[in-house]
């Protein structure tokens, strides 16, 4: 019995800390991708850690991190952009921000009811602990997360010629870097 | 001939099986207890000398116990894959002087100095630290084994402030 303790939790924290778990997902943030309908229930997704060992995230990852205000809470965004782009913000205190070295942008899909980048500056990846991949349950949710990045919060400095000029000038004077 | 065949492959599988086992105690031990570190650069001199080899524990940062005072491993804010070896100075909403500014740690963050003042890229160049970036709290020195010990306490000049 003992021993079966001794090797048993060893080898199922290994398994969880090297290939990923399954969470419950709190909060509206995510919406409409994660949580659909407010207070009928909640998803549970499968955070896989085996694709976060290298840090290699791509714009439009869902990921869960350490919250930058508070080691003890995990919360789970959309990284919009990764170091050296340029991000319009939404209601930061600059407008236009270039993701430092190191650095991401996260914020959830439902724009003005989350806390997110918008509101604590870019993040460091290292608080990144895992990729969201897929909606395990309620059975009917079941269905993979695709990576999806939103047209109109695409980095300014990855945006087609004709959108980047409009966008550039209309945030360009108040820019403080 | 068979029944050697399968002898041997169970003893495989037994050897196999034990490295599993063992690797995976050991992946919890570093990964939750404590592992050993080694220190490269100056930064934080006089304290701790480059190559020298320092035993943390992961215990304290896991539950935030982390204090002023304390010499802590965290990633690298500009690169996740690096690791530093700094001083926490100051905690969240502690104030801190740099320079001639000042500024007021947010919630959730700590203030990282390397005890080497005049070598170290540190909080004074990046800025506040999210807490959650801290990965071990050093304890002691184990090698070079003349030095076993204690690492000293705060500097003179790291008076709270």
């Amino acid at each position: 019995m003992f021993r079966a303790l001794v090797v048993g939790v060893p080898l199922g924290v290994t398994f969880v800390d090297c290939f990923g778990y399954v969470a419950r997902v709190e909060g509206v943030s995510m919406q409409p991708a994660l949580n659909p309908d407010t207070g009928i229930t909640s998803d549970f997704v499968f955070l896989s850690r085996w694709r976060s060992r290298s840090f290699a995230y791509q714009r439009g990852d869902m990921v869960s991190l350490v919250s930058p205000k508070d080691p003890n809470q995990k919360i789970i965004k959309r990284i919009i952009a990764l170091e050296g782009d340029l991000v319009a913000t939404l209601g930061y205190k600059r407008r236009l921000v270039r993701v430092p070295e190191g650095h991401c942008w996260v914020e959830g899909d439902h724009t003005g009811h989350s806390l997110d980048s918008n509101f604590f500056g870019p993040v460091a990846l290292g608080l990144v602990t895992a990729r969201a991949e897929q909606i395990v349950w309620p059975p009917q949710r079941w269905q993979h997360l695709e990576r999806r990045l939103p047209e109109e919060r695409v980095p300014l400095n990855l945006r087609t010629a004709s959108t980047k000029s409009s966008s550039i000038a209309d945030v360009f004077d108040d820019n403080e870097e | 001939m068979t029944s050697q065949l399968y002898r041997h492959l169970g003893k495989w599988l037994g050897v196999a099986g034990y490295m599993v086992q063992y690797g995976c105690i050991a992946h919890c031990t570093l990964e939750f207890v404590g592992d050993f570190v080694v220190c490269k650069g100056p930064s934080m001199e006089p304290t701790i000398f480059s190559e020298d080899i320092i035993l943390t524990e992961h215990i304290t940062p896991r539950f935030n116990r982390i204090n002023r005072g304390d010499v802590i491993i965290a990633r690298s804010p500009s690169n996740p894959r690096h690791h530093i070896c700094k001083r926490v100075v100051a905690l969240g909403g502690d104030k801190v002087k740099n320079g001639f500014h000042t500024h007021i740690v947010p919630k959730g963050h700590v203030w990282l100095e390397g005890d080497n003042n005049h070598n170290s890229t540190d909080s004074r160049s990046f800025g506040s630290v999210p807490a959650g970036l801290i990965r071990g709290r050093a304890v002691c020195r184990v090698w070079p084994l003349s030095e076993l010990g204690g690492l000293s306490p705060t500097p003179s000049w790291h008076v709270p402030r």
